[in-house]
């Protein structure tokens, strides 16, 4: 049990999926293994890291021993091994469903011919992996360059994974895709820039305790900000993510939605909740609201008018996000600023599960039907029971019903502002649940109607039905099993319910 | 309005930036695209190169000469994977531009 207790969790969780990165490269044949291997150890490494993080408080770790300010930190707190503990249990689903999607000879486009197969196959893996690294790095930093860094990391893999399919569509989105992400990071370098010109460092905590409102402050929090709403897809910068999510290979789809725009919310909650806590100001915070809440309504109408699933199931995560950022005003009122935190990361933790079972499910659906225009789904529920009913406990959770994971979020999303007095939010949320209602039914509906003579289906993997299931029942069983989540996130958190209580919310 | 040479780098690095940022959005050939984040990029980097000559003393302050070299190594990265991309959009496409019908075919 000492191993257990004392080895360094946080540098594994970026090793392994980095080495299996580089070990895909070079025995293509085994990659698969690899692949679900370096997946399940990360998963590990994230719980060691979880459980120690539980029992000593945040920590820190200096890398080669070269610590600030000349190395490089790595810090792991309760949002940190969080988001680290949600990617790697997604990670490893998505894992094992495309170890199976990608070794099928028939996968969802039969007409591709084998080359095409093979090469897909054949970069899916490191890709993947690097991205796995570089989102972990991503949690793990302690500085806004390392934060840069990992960034970029995570966008080269992400672009590239994107555009695996090679085909018109897919490649059109990922240059999009790729040419808004580098515009994003150039605007959050000059803003790291500026930052380390005004005080000289560039580590969160040190940066934390010196900020102050001051022009060149207020410009480095505008670029950063503004580079990190490109990325993360906020409305009305989201125009690039429909296409490039809807045109990936199933896993890949299912990968950007719900890890990869996450990471550019997990920065933009580190800089107002913790570096720029003194400097941002109310009418900021509601900006960005509002942003979150036309992001809302403009994604739910734009998912209910759809007419291919995957397009769909992505203009849901443009719509989702906004619910993301109507944390932002509500945690500026001082009496309820810890449930809406709280509420916001289980929003994440909610959505990324629901998210992926709901692609996963979506991509089986069109492997089984070679399509997935919506209108010509019908009766599929009698083909594919297992992902249709994935796809609907998917769209539970993300409709808010109890039980599941995304009851819990929005309960307290809610219970904020209605204490806080914000009905405005209160009911923007509402109807938002109310718009995702329509859109989860819409498909269904198609899904259940009952058809004289059904037409013939590809056959789907089992591995791959069961992997949505899984996904989607945690999505759900998310809303039983809140405590030990909740328990985590409120380490080291940087806001407390009341004014006079902020002390509880620091480390135990 | 007297202009110290110590803050002529700084507005440069904010005029490359602005530059950049202007040809990014007004052109639509994928080439000058990239080109433009290029020299957004430089201008970040001028901007960086510029604080380092700040520290007292005679040597400049090392911290923003390394961001520089590893933006440098990104920067190349990224302008290699986009003229990659830019390079499978023409062939598939025929076009060294981004076409507006969105969201492709299923």
């Amino acid at each position: 049990m000492m191993l257990w207790e004392t080895a360094p969790w946080m540098i594994w969780t970026i090793l392994l999926p980095l080495g299996a990165g580089i070990l895909t490269i070079l025995f293509r044949r085994a990659a698969p293994w690899l692949g679900v291997a370096a997946a399940l150890g990360t998963a590990v490494a994230a719980a060691g890291l979880a459980a120690q993080v539980m029992r000593g408080g945040s920590l820190r770790y200096p890398v080669g021993g070269w610590g600030v300010p000349l190395g490089i930190e790595l810090r792991a707190d309760g949002l940190s091994t969080l988001m680290l503990a949600m990617s790697a249990v997604i990670g490893l689903g998505v894992s094992v469903y495309a170890a199976r999607y990608f070794s099928d000879e028939d996968a969802e486009d039969a007409k591709d011919d084998f080359e095409v197969q093979q090469h897909r196959r054949a970069y899916f893996w490191p890709l993947w992996m690097f991205l796995l690294a570089g989102l972990n790095g991503l949690f793990l930093s302690a500085d806004v360059f390392h934060l840069y860094v990992t960034l970029e990391l995570l966008g080269f893999s992400a672009v590239s994974l994107a555009a695996l399919t090679g085909k018109r569509a897919a490649l059109v989105a990922a240059m999009r895709y790729l040419l808004v992400s580098l515009l994003g990071s150039l605007c959050f370098l000059f803003g790291v820039v500026l930052l380390y010109a005004a005080y000289a460092t560039v580590d969160m905590a040190a940066l934390a305790e010196l900020a102050k409102a001051s022009p060149i402050t207020w410009s480095a929090l505008a670029l950063m900000t503004g580079g990190l709403l490109m990325k993360g897809a906020v409305f009305p910068l989201h125009f690039w993510l429909p296409p490039a999510h809807a045109n990936a290979p199933a896993p890949v789809s299912a990968l950007l939605s719900a890890l990869v725009v996450e990471a550019s919310f997990y920065i933009l909650l580190r800089l107002w909740f913790e570096l720029f806590r003194g400097v941002v100001t109310l009418p900021a915070a509601n900006f960005l609201g509002l942003l979150g809440a036309a992001a809302i309504l403009w994604g739910s109408f734009q998912a209910l008018q759809q007419r291919r699933l995957k397009l769909l199931v992505a203009y849901s995560t443009v719509a989702q996000l906004g619910y993301l950022f109507v944390i932002f005003p509500l945690a500026q009122i001082p009496g309820v600023a810890f449930t809406a935190w709280s509420g916001c990361l289980y929003f994440i933790l909610a959505h990324a599960c629901a998210k992926t079972a709901m692609f996963l499910a979506a991509g089986n659906i069109a492997h089984a039907a070679g399509h997935d225009r919506i209108d010509e789904l019908n009766g599929i529920m009698h083909s594919l029971p297992l992902s249709v009913c994935a796809f609907m406990l998917a769209g539970i959770s993300l409709i808010g019903l109890p039980p599941s994971g995304g009851f819990i979020a929005k309960w307290m999303l809610l219970d904020a502002a209605i204490t806080g007095h914000q009905w405005g939010w209160a009911i923007l949320m509402l109807a938002g649940s109310l718009l995702t209602a329509g859109y989860v039914m819409r498909v269904l509906g198609h899904a259940f109607t009952r058809v004289e003579k059904a037409r013939p289906l590809h056959r789907v993997p089992r591995t791959m039905e069961w992997t949505a299931v899984g996904l989607s029942v945690l999505a759900v069983l998310l809303g039983l099993l809140a405590s030990r989540p909740m328990e985590l996130l409120r380490i080291g958190a940087p806001v407390a319910n009341a004014p006079a209580a902020i002390d509880t919310g620091g480390q135990r | 309005m007297n202009l110290e040479p110590a803050m002529l780098y700084p507005l440069a690095a904010v005029g490359l930036f602005a530059i950049g940022l202007y040809a990014l959005i007004a052109y639509t050939h994928l080439l000058r695209k990239i080109l433009a984040l290029n020299v957004m990029g430089t201008g970040v980097f001028l901007f960086l190169i510029a604080i380092a000559n700040r520290a007292p003393g005679p040597v400049p302050d090392p911290v923003p000469h390394a961001m520089v070299l590893t933006g440098i190594v990104v920067s190349v990265c990224g302008t290699g994977l986009a003229l990659a991309l830019a390079n499978r959009v023409q062939a598939t496409t025929r076009k060294m531009q981004l076409p507006n019908d969105e969201e492709g075919d299923a």
